[in-house]
Order: C-alpha cells, then sequence, then structure tokens
C-alpha cells in the first residue's frame, strides 16, 4: 500500500509528503482502518454512491465540496485551520506564553489522554450506527447518517494524525488500541458510557446527534482553546464539521414532531394507542426518549468535582467553551462555582472553587445550548396548536457518573424512593415496549422524495439540492 | 470569489438568517472572513454593514438557513436588535414599497455598489448603521428611522464611488495639524489632501474612505474607513483639488479600553508629501441646501463637526459674494471640553449674525454637564420658528450614542411648540430635510 499518492487520498494540509516518518506511520495505520470500516462501519453500504461533502481544504471554498463519492473511498483528510504563528495561551497558569507547537514532557501524559479520549468517541458512533442504513426512513436521511459517519471517521483520522505526529511509539499503540476496543463490547468497550449504549433505531439516532453531538461540539470547542496548538488547530475544523451532525439531529426530531402533530390533528387525537395504530410516534414516548438521551450525555461531562479537570485546565490543556470571549482573568484560583449534592436525601447546591467545577461548567454552558433546541422544537407543537411541551430533565435524574451517580430523582427533580423509581421509570425512560414499538416502524424507505409515515420531509435538501434529489445511487 | 450585488438603487439585497432552520452551529460565524456573523442566545445574524455578499459561508452551513436574502430600501435595513428578535423571517416587502424608495434614492445611487468597502460604505452613511455589533441594538424609539434618505431639493448633484477599493486614488497629504488644543484628550487633526490632476468632485456632506496601509491581526488588507469631508465644495484652498478632513485619534474603544484606532492614527501620524490610498465619494443624501432663503440647523459632537465645518464654509465663502442674505445658520455643538472641540477657535471669530453657536460642554470643572440636547431643549422657542418654515433642514452629525436623545429632543421642541410630530417627522424626511449620520 505504500504506493497511494498521499496527497490524493488522504488530502491534507500538513505537508504529509514532507514527514517520511509520518507518512510511513499512517501508511501503516490506513489498512487497518480501512479494514475496521469494511467491518463494522456502515452495513451493507459498500457499493453505495453517496452524495458527500467533502472537504479538501480549511479555506471556504476548500471545505465543502459535494459530489458522489463510494464512502470507503471518501477522502478522509487531515486538516488544521490555519497557524497563528503570533499566537498566545490565553488561560491558566501559562497565560501570555507563546502556544506550544510541541508538547511540552510534563503535559505529555494529559494530552494523549485527552486526544485518546476524543478520539475514541469518533468510531464508536458510527460502530453504534452501522445498522441504521437498512431502515432509513428515506434516501435524504440516508445521506445524512453517511455524511455523519464519514466525518467520524475523518475526525478519527485527525485524533491518529495528532498521536502519530506528536506521541511516538506510545501514539502508534495508542492509534491501534482506537480500531480494537469497539462500542458495547464487553471485553474492549468504548471507553465513555455513552458510546457504549445502543443507537438501534432512528429517533435514537436522532437524540444521539442531536444531543451526544452536541457533547462533542462542547468538547471540542474546550479543546479548541488549547495551548496545544496543533490540537487546537484540528479540533477548530472538527467543530465545523460536527455542525451537520447536530443539524441531523435538531432537523430529525424536528420532522418526526411535525409529523405526529400533524397526524393528532388530522385524527383529532392525543391517545397514544390510536397514534402509534397511525403509525407515529407519540409526543411522550418521544419526550422518554429525550429524557434517556439527555441524561446519558451529561454524564459524558464528568464528575461534577475534578481535579484533572482543574489540572487540565490550569496547565492549559483544555479550556472553557468561548473561552477568549469571556471576560474573567481566566486562571479561576479564586472564583467559586455551585455544584449540586444530595445530603439527608435533598438536593442542595454547594459552593466549591471554580477550577475543581470545570466539567460543571461545561456541562452548564451545553445545559443552556441544548435547552434552546429543544424550545424550537416546542414551536412544532406551538404552530400546530398542540398542548404539548417538551422539557428537559432536572440535572440530577438519571446520573451515573458524579455526585449525583445512582441517586434517584423523578425528570423535575424530586428525589424518590428506589420503589417509586422502579416502578415509574418506565413512565420516564423509553422502555422496552417503547422501543420495540418505534423499532416496528423503521421500514426502509428509498424512494426518491419519499418518506417514511413516521417522520415528515425536510424543509429543503441539501447543498441546495431538491428534497427529492437522488442523495444515494445503488449500484 | 463570487460576489452578490448588496445594493441597487437604494435597495439593499440583505443578507438574512432563517431563524427557524437555523441550529445556531456557529459554522457560518467560523466560516466569514470578515466577521460579518455575530450572534446572541437565541439567534444567529448577519450585520448589513459588515457582510459583502461573498457566499463563503453558503455550503459550509448545514442547514441552508443562511442562504436567505431581502430586499428592503437601505435605509430601512433590518438592525441587529431586530433580527435577535426574529422567531421567523420576516416576508418579503410588497414591490411598491421598493419601487417607492428605488425612486426617492438619488441618480447617482444607481452605481452599483459591488464590493466590501463601497457596501459597507454606502450603507453606514446612508442608513446611519453602527459597524459595531453592540452598538446596534437600537431602542424601542428608532431614531434611525426619521433620517432622510434624500437630499435637499435645491442640493447640487453629488458624483459618487468614483473610486473603489480595487482602483484607490491616490492623494497627496498637503497639510496635517492638530485643531485642538495640544496635550488634551480626543486629540482631532485637520489634515488636507490633495488629488493632484486626479478627478474627485465632492460636495459637503459627502465622506471619502481611506485604506490604512498593511494587513489586519488576521492578515488580511485592512478595511477602509470613513471621514467626512470638512472642506467646502472648492477645496479647502479655494480653486486647488483638495479636501480637508477632521480625523480624531482613537486611543480608547467606545468602552474606554485602550485601543490604538489603526485608521485615524496612520492619519494622524501622516507627513506632508505622504501619499494615502482613497475610495469614494461616498452619500449623496447628507447634502446641503443650495437655494438662498435656506435655512440650516446643524447638531454635532465631535468629529462630526467635520461636515458642518464644511457647510458653515461654503455659507461664508457665499455671502462673502453677496448671496444668502435670508438663510441663517444655527449650530448645536456639544464636546467635553472648550480645548476637545476642533476649531473652536475659528468658530468663534464668525460674526454673530452669521451663524448661531450654542455650545455645550459635558466635562467642564466647576459647571453642569451640559449636552447638545439640552441646549436644543434651551433654545426651543428660536428652533420651533425654524422649523415652521420648510426651508429649514437640519443635520446631525457625530458618535451613534448622540443621535437618539438628539432627535427626541427635537420631538420635545416639536411637541411644544403645538405640532404635531409624527406630520412634521414624515416631512422632514420625505423633503430630504433631516439628515443623520453617526458612526
Ligand atoms: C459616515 C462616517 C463618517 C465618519 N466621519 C468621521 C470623521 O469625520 N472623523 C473621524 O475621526 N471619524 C469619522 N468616522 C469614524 C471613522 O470612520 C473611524 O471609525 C474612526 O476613525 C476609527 O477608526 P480607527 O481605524 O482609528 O479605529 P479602529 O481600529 O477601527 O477601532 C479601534 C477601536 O476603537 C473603537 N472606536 C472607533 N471609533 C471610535 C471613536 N470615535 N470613539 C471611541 N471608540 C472608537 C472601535 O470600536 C474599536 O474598538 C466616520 C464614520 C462613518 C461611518
Ligand atoms: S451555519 Fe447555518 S445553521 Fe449554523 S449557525 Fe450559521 S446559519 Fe445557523
Ligand atoms: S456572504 Fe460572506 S461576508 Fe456575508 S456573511 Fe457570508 S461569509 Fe460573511
Amino acid at each position: 500500500m505504500s504506493n497511494i499518492d498521499y496527497s490524493v487520498k488522504i488530502p491534507n494540509n500538513v505537508d504529509l509528503s514532507g514527514d517520511r516518518t509520518l507518512q510511513r506511520a499512517l501508511e501503516s495505520w490506513q489498512p487497518n482502518f480501512i479494514q475496521w470500516w469494511d467491518d463494522v462501519g456502515p452495513e451493507g453500504s459498500t457499493n453505495h454512491d453517496v452524495y458527500l461533502r467533502t472537504a479538501v481544504s480549511v479555506d471556504p471554498q476548500g471545505w465543502a465540496q459535494f459530489g458522489y463519492v463510494k464512502m470507503r473511498d471518501y477522502r478522509w483528510g487531515i486538516f488544521l485551520n490555519p497557524a497563528d504563528q503570533e499566537r498566545a495561551i490565553h488561560f491558566g497558569d501559562h497565560k501570555g506564553e507563546k502556544a506550544w507547537q510541541e508538547v511540552p514532557g510534563e503535559h505529555r501524559a494529559n494530552l494523549r489522554r485527552i486526544i485518546v479520549t476524543q478520539g475514541d468517541t469518533e468510531p464508536a458512533s458510527v460502530e453504534q450506527q452501522r445498522h441504521l442504513g437498512l431502515t432509513a426512513p428515506s434516501l435524504y436521511d440516508l445521506r445524512n447518517l453517511f455524511q455523519v459517519n464519514v466525518e467520524e471517521g475523518r475526525h478519527l483520522w485527525a485524533m491518529v494524525y495528532l498521536l502519530h505526529k506528536y506521541f511516538g511509539r506510545d501514539g502508534r499503540e495508542e492509534a491501534e488500541a482506537l480500531l480494537e476496543r469497539q462500542s458495547g463490547d464487553e471485553n474492549n468497550p468504548r471507553i465513555l458510557g455513552a458510546f457504549n449504549e445502543k443507537t438501534p433505531d432512528w429517533l435514537a439516532f436522532f437524540m444521539f446527534t442531536y444531543f451526544t453531538d452536541r457533547d462533542g461540539k462542547f468538547q471540542l470547542a474546550a479543546l479548541a482553546e488549547s495551548a496545544f496548538d496543533p490540537l487546537a488547530r484540528t479540533t477548530k475544523f472538527m467543530l465545523t464539521e460536527e455542525a451537520h451532525h447536530m443539524f441531523v439531529g435538531e432537523s430529525g426530531v424536528s420532522r418526526v414532531l411535525q409529523r405526529t402533530c400533524q397526524v393528532m390533528n388530522e385524527l383529532k387525537t392525543d391517545d397514544v394507542a390510536k397514534l402509534r395504530v397511525a403509525g407515529v410516534i407519540d409526543l411522550p414516548t418521544i419526550q422518554r426518549y429525550l429524557n434517556f438521551h439527555y441524561s446519558v450525555t451529561i454524564d459524558l461531562f464528568g464528575a461534577d468535582q475534578s481535579s484533572n479537570a482543574a489540572t487540565f485546565y490550569s496547565s492549559g490543556l483544555k479550556g472553557r467553551y468561548e473561552e477568549g470571549k469571556r471576560s474573567d482573568d481566566h486562571a479561576l484560583h479564586d472564583q467559586r462555582y455551585k455544584v449540586l449534592e444530595v445530603v439527608d436525601g435533598k438536593l442542595q447546591e454547594k459552593e466549591v472553587p471554580m477550577l475543581n467545577a470545570l466539567n460543571e461548567v461545561l456541562r452548564d454552558d451545553y445545559i443552556k445550548d441544548s435547552n434552546a433546541g429543544v424550545g424550537r422544537w416546542n414551536k412544532v407543537m406551538e404552530k400546530a396548536g398542540i398542548d404539548f411541551r417538551l422539557i428537559i430533565p432536572h440535572k440530577a435524574f438519571n446520573r451515573q457518573i458524579g455526585a449525583l451517580a445512582g441517586v434517584r430523582m423523578s425528570p423535575d427533580g424530586r428525589p424518590v424512593t428506589e420503589q417509586e423509581w422502579q416502578t415509574r421509570k418506565d413512565e420516564w425512560l423509553a422502555s422496552d415496549a417503547d422501543r420495540a414499538f418505534v423499532a416496528s416502524l423503521m421500514q426502509r424507505c428509498l424512494a426518491p422524495g419519499k418518506f417514511a409515515g413516521w417522520i415528515a420531509p425536510p424543509v429543503m435538501g441539501i447543498n441546495r439540492q431538491p428534497v427529492d434529489f437522488d442523495y444515494v445511487r445503488f449500484n | 470569489m463570487s460576489t452578490t450585488t448588496m445594493i441597487e438603487n437604494g435597495i439593499l439585497n440583505q443578507h438574512l438568517i432563517d431563524p427557524e432552520i437555523c441550529i445556531r452551529c456557529n459554522t457560518c460565524e467560523a466560516t466569514c472572513p470578515i466577521g460579518a456573523i455575530t450572534h446572541d442566545d437565541t439567534n444567529y445574524v448577519v450585520m448589513a454593514d459588515q457582510c459583502n455578499g461573498c457566499m463563503d459561508c453558503i455550503s459550509p452551513c448545514p442547514t441552508g438557513s443562511i442562504d436567505n436574502w431581502r430586499k428592503v430600501p437601505v435605509a430601512e435595513a433590518y438592525s441587529l436588535a431586530d433580527q435577535f428578535g426574529w422567531e421567523a423571517l420576516p416576508p418579503e416587502l410588497p414591490p411598491e414599497r421598493l419601487a417607492a424608495a428605488a425612486l426617492s434614492s438619488d441618480a447617482a445611487g444607481s452605481a452599483e455598489v459591488e464590493d466590501l468597502s463601497q457596501a459597507q460604505a454606502a450603507i453606514a452613511a446612508v442608513a446611519g448603521l453602527a459597524s459595531n455589533a453592540g452598538e446596534t441594538r437600537e431602542a424601542e424609539f428608532r431614531s434611525a428611522a426619521f433620517g432622510a434618505t434624500v437630499p435637499p431639493w435645491s442640493a447640487a448633484h453629488a458624483y459618487t464611488n468614483l473610486y473603489g477599493p480595487r482602483n484607490p486614488v491616490s492623494a497627496a497629504v498637503v497639510g496635517n495639524i492638530n485643531c485642538t488644543e495640544a496635550g488634551f484628550d480626543n486629540e482631532t487633526h485637520h489634515i488636507v489632501l490633495d488629488f493632484g490632476a486626479m478627478p474627485f468632485p465632492v460636495l459637503e456632506g459627502q465622506s471619502i474612505a481611506i485604506i490604512p496601509p498593511g494587513v489586519d491581526a488576521n492578515g488580511r488588507p485592512h478595511v477602509a474607513r470613513q471621514y467626512s469631508i470638512a472642506s467646502a465644495r472648492n477645496g479647502e484652498r479655494p480653486g486647488y483639488n483638495n479636501v480637508a478632513l477632521t480625523v480624531k485619534r482613537v486611543m480608547q474603544d467606545h468602552e474606554g479600553q485602550p485601543v490604538r484606532g489603526v485608521a485615524s492614527n496612520y492619519l494622524c501620524d501622516l507627513k506632508v508629501g505622504d501619499a494615502v490610498q482613497v475610495i469614494g465619494p461616498f452619500g449623496h443624501s447628507f447634502l446641503m441646501p443650495n437655494h438662498p432663503r435656506s435655512h440650516i440647523v446643524m447638531i454635532c459632537t465631535g468629529t462630526g463637526s467635520a461636515p458642518m465645518r464644511a457647510m458653515t464654509e461654503w455659507r461664508r465663502r457665499l455671502r462673502k459674494s453677496g448671496k444668502f442674505d435670508g438663510g441663517k445658520l444655527m449650530l448645536f455643538f456639544g464636546a467635553r471640553t472648550p480645548q476637545e472641540l476642533p476649531y473652536f477657535g475659528p468658530l468663534q471669530n464668525l460674526p454673530k449674525d452669521f451663524i448661531d453657536n450654542n455650545f455645550a460642554f459635558s466635562r467642564v470643572a466647576g459647571i453642569p454637564k451640559r449636552y447638545v440636547q439640552d441646549v436644543i431643549r434651551e433654545r426651543a422657542i428660536d428652533l420651533a420658528e425654524l422649523l415652521r418654515d420648510d426651508n429649514t433642514h437640519i443635520y446631525v452629525c457625530g458618535l451613534k450614542s448622540m443621535e437618539e436623545g438628539v432627535v427626541l429632543a427635537l420631538r420635545d421642541v416639536i411637541v411644544q411648540a403645538e405640532l404635531n410630530w409624527e406630520n412634521v417627522a414624515a416631512k422632514l424626511k420625505q423633503q430630504g430635510r433631516l439628515h443623520l449620520e453617526t458612526y
């Protein structure tokens, strides 16, 4: 495989051909990546020509090129946002010093860990979504799924590039391991919990891309502030692609809601049983899916108090969301932040040093952002004249990580007994019966311009193409 | 780079984001090469006075919501505050409205505006939009809505957009002096530029733009900055092809944080003989009336005095030659201290029967703060008399922050005179007799 012209195969702006060692390292990694894609990537899709967006450079003209591509031949490129030679570290204890172009020895282990953790999520979601193509509600949706998949693949490349380029043998080993762990594998699972959950149906996929890919946005945004310049520049570019994933989720759920509301109005009913017979997903079920995905995702931000988070920040490895736009001292030594804890069965707020609460700070930024989108979903019901609003559950609901782990809470933040939890949890979280019902709706619908009965068509197509465009061609 | 035409015949093709579809992903803001996109907690919006229609943001946007355009009269461009408040895009304006606006825009404005600085300049000049995101949030009372987009009927014909950013004209510095008292804050320079043999016809009230040399922090050439012309139409030195500018050295931003303004410092530090890249001229409505019975009320702060100086000087020259016995001049001029007021000395030497000067100082030790609007209210009776006369034209120029207070004070004067504000304001606007230019 050594005769690949890497500038074509792997479009990049990191002068790959000028770095023989790196090129060789990636050359030996690439077949394993393709093997991984064939084994656990999108099922049964090898021969499809998919109308994909490919980045060939980071400038606005280059990074959104649309055309038919076989996913296996997608040009997983390595792109870093342009360098700013003068860039200085703008937070933490090294504030004002020049950003690092190489990994400082004392931060090596932590940086590697951060990159590996981020890298691990990218192939994981491809694995989680691998069967979804078989039940796509339309060509348009199928194309969007595939776009998400290839970009997750590209994000894996981005992290693998950093590991290979800056972390020597350790890095190469980590890069291999990224292809060896597998979502949901009992013996060798993905690092973070949410990435071992199944994404069995399209409602789960939309919730996942809305909530969990938004976690990606916030994590990437925090890394985009990093003092380690190559990481900052890589994640900045990844952020632009992450946007499409959140779009798939936000518009997907919105279209499901729209279709349900339409049928509710046609049948003049909010009777769940009748709606299910009519083949749409009832609103309470959508709320239960939301409760699940939201709570699992906010766990991804980690423990509410973490000395690692403090270290990452103070040493400049990972900033806050929009660090540059904040007006405090960017060192945070004397600042405090409120976290939740449970004392005598009651929730209460506790002030702790902000540096230790940075996971919570990021989680709260995330909550604000994701809640705003839920407000936009609610406009669908409002417009349809239906008196039902989705709400995000309480921060302490269904948590597995941090001080709130295992605390039994109702979605509205009321502590409940284990007994009440057990009797009511199917009211709050998608039950097996809910999932079985949703699964029963998942039938492939692939005529151009046609949509499965449980989802409305989108407002507009991709890249100004019509909605009934041939987004995927089957060979 | 494909660039759309942004303004034609006084109609702006305004770039907007559909808030119903946009997922607030920040891609457009990260992509826009000139930072024309911003957001608050609810919406992503495009700054009308910045966007040059380069289309870079269109294909990266994952939703298509970025690709929305509405035709609006330039002066009614949707402000940031409008856009932040939207839940859905506004409907298209009916064609009659646009046709009316297109007709009322000056013939000279029909020149197609194609690129950044011209669009930016034209929009800023005509609509009085601030280029700073924070500032464009207007209060409930939208003072900018009262400004005229047509010149007075007796104005001379203005040439606009003779030189664009891609074909600037070079001018030579022939004078540069500090026209405020040295050592005081708000140092302001009086700078004279000569165009030699190059045509550069201007009228009082127009502006030009200067391209500062070098590049900004992102390695892009600096955008041009606009400056009002401070000299009369026949030259700072009569009979010569030169113009004067009044440039305040910006050493603090609007929040008072230290910052070294790029263009203003470049200009203030120029030496006689230096060459400057100029584009323009701009503006085809903030023009003075020319009929002999016309009165001019001028309200300004700081460098907003530049166009007032130009008009005053033209009137002075005409008066010397025996015209304009009837036309009155009334000036309201605000500054922090007399020492910071540009042209304070020369102004005081003008005869009282030529110009009715009213100063307002807000920072003189020992005397209460006074702002221009306070003085306008004090002179309500004389002003009202002028306002009853259809020959009166009002010009407001200076920092954005003054505009609303001034228009509100004018409203008070009119209401106090038992005139109907709505009627008077509508008439002033239609007849090109109230002009607002704030930045
Ligand atoms: C139609 C029009 C006419 C104008 N006429 C004149 C004129 O006759 N004389 C004149 O001096 N200027 C005039 N201006 C303003 C001028 O175009 C520049 O904005 C100004 O000189 C600052 O440019 P700069 O490059 O020095 O500052 P920049 O480098 O652009 O800005 C530096 C910082 O200072 C802030 N800032 C900019 N201007 C000011 C200010 N005046 N006070 C406080 N903070 C500020 C900016 O927001 C920014 O944060 C006019 C503007 C317009 C739109
Ligand atoms: S890129 Fe599109 S969807 Fe994203 S914030 Fe901008 S307009 Fe909205
Ligand atoms: S069209 Fe160009 S200038 Fe306008 S918002 Fe988009 S990227 Fe920015």
